[in-house]
């Protein structure tokens, strides 16, 4: 079943406030794909997944498997201090049981006592990783994840693709990426678009990100890319 | 006890523990604020209720509609920050009122009276308070989600439109219900006060709600044990209870 598509796009246009943020985007996505969405801020990456989440009007086709279950990780959440909650909170608001979250902690890391810790005590990292598990509530077959583009340090980040990796083989997860972080697109993915409102690029990394396709992608120089030893 | 003493505490401690539970979910994102402009807008539905002896409650509810709609139309149209509304809408409210309302009923009107309540009145209080909590209870976690992000409640599959009609609608109520008490000056400090204090004492969810709740009830029996015992009106005591528990939350800061 390894060609089973989850996700066709054809055409896709997404305005918002009488602005065009994604033109003429077209891509398929298989199960047990890792998609990366490449692009500088202020790309249209966010929009993107959200778009495909239904959350923003758009013309042209998006196409997701029958009864297909998603899991979405959001950037962030500032408004989620505002509210005394700890991790049980949380995650009952997503109707998760309390053994469930149990497990769904254990596989991203954190022990059962964790579960009464308080949101707002966590570091950035350890925020980052409850998101993750959010986003597995329900058993999803594909998660989305929005790349926190800021506050997240790199030590920690590295555990997130780490952990990334760990779940979509321990869950048979189909993943769709948002990153600014090219190391992240060659270590994780099958497929990449190199996304600035139009596609740029759009195939394996290794094939489709030359010099020229990033040029273009970042307008201007691009500091490092794939060294081929 | 006397009877009226009991009739003004049975209907302060509905009010006020309804309020002090709504009010948990008014506190993120500001909404705390929008009960104020709701509460001064009420004032001319007030006056309307003393000058011709109506329930006050009954006056001010439609006004709390027409406010919300009227911030509502605002917020959309202009995108002017909520406390700048505030200021245009609160102080119409308040003008328009003293155009026409006698000056010597203005107190029932600016800072509440229930020492007067009648046994009717006390029982649609009770009856609209406790049906709030139970819908409030209902709407809870959903809000929660909505509070954090929409996108992500929408993600959830959380029909956004149908929970914030229901959950304005409480708030609609609770102003209704809480002008009567401590009048429209004072009816955003109803909800905010019991939550923010509940906030500083408060580890998890179930704390704050049940926290801001228990505190909203406790603020209102006491604001009107000491106007037994003072004579003060019992609005200003109650808002004033509610403070000093505030004040004494913040040593006991979590």
């Amino acid at each position: 079943m390894e060609n089973e598509f989850i996700l066709k796009v054809r055409n896709l246009n997404v305005r918002l406030d009488h602005q065009s943020i994604i033109e003429n985007l077209s891509f398929e996505v298989k199960r047990g794909d890792a998609l990366t969405i490449l692009g500088p801020n202020g790309a249209g990456k966010s929009v993107l997944l959200k778009t495909l989440l239904g959350l923003f009007p758009y013309k042209g086709e998006i196409e997701w498997a029958k009864a297909i279950k998603i899991g979405y990780v959001p950037q962030r959440l500032p408004f989620i201090k505002d509210i005394p909650l700890n991790i049980k909170d949380f995650f009952n608001l997503k109707e998760s049981t309390e053994r469930e979250t149990e497990t769904i902690l254990n596989s991203v890391g954190f022990q059962e006592n964790f579960l009464w810790r308080k949101i707002g005590d966590l570091s950035s990292g350890q925020f980052q990783r409850v998101l993750i598990a959010w986003g597995l509530v329900g058993n999803p077959q594909v998660l989305l994840f929005d790349e926190p583009t800021t506050g997240v340090d790199i030590s920690a980040e590295e555990t997130i693709y780490n952990l990334l990796v760990k779940l979509k083989r321990e869950r048979d997860l189909t993943i769709v990426l948002v990153t600014h972080d090219l190391s992240v697109v060659y270590k994780f993915s099958t497929n990449v678009i190199c996304l600035n409102r139009q596609p740029i690029c759009y195939g394996p990394p290794q094939e489709v990100l030359t010099p020229e396709s990033l040029q273009i992608l970042y307008g201007g120089e691009v500091k490092y890319y794939q060294h081929k030893h | 006890m006397d009877n009226q003493f009991l009739l003004s505490l049975i209907v302060g401690i509905s009010v006020g523990g309804a309020a002090g539970y709504l009010g948990s979910l008014m506190l993120s994102r500001r909404m705390a604020l929008v009960a104020g402009p709701l509460g001064h807008l009420t004032l001319p539905g007030i006056a309307l209720g003393l000058m011709y002896g109506f329930d006050v409650s009954l006056g001010a509810f439609p006004f709390v509609i027409f406010g919300i709609v009227l911030i509502w139309l605002f917020e959309m149209k202009t995108k002017l920050p909520m406390e700048a509304l505030t200021a245009v809408v609160f102080a119409s409210g308040v003008a328009i009122t003293f155009l026409f309302l006698p000056i010597e009923q203005a107190e029932a009107a600016l800072v509440g009276d229930i020492s007067r309540v009648r046994h009717a009145e006390v029982i649609i209080s009770v009856v609209l308070a406790l049906s709030l909590f139970f819908v409030v209870r209902k709407i809870y976690s959903k809000i929660v989600l909505m509070n954090i992000s929409e996108e992500l409640a929408l993600s959830e599959k959380i029909n956004i439109k149908t929970y914030n009609l229901i959950y304005l609608g409480a708030i609609a109520l609770i102003v209704a219900l809480g002008v009567k008490m401590v009048g429209g000056l004072l009816a955003a400090a109803l909800v905010a006060i019991p939550a923010s204090a509940a906030r500083n004492l408060s580890r998890n969810l179930a704390q704050y709600a049940f926290g801001a709740m228990i505190i909203g009830i406790l603020s209102s029996f006491l604001g009107i044990f000491f106007f037994k015992l003072t004579g003060f009106p019992a609005g200003p005591l109650i808002i004033l209870m509610g403070t000093l528990i505030f004040i004494i939350s913040i040593i006991f800061r979590k």
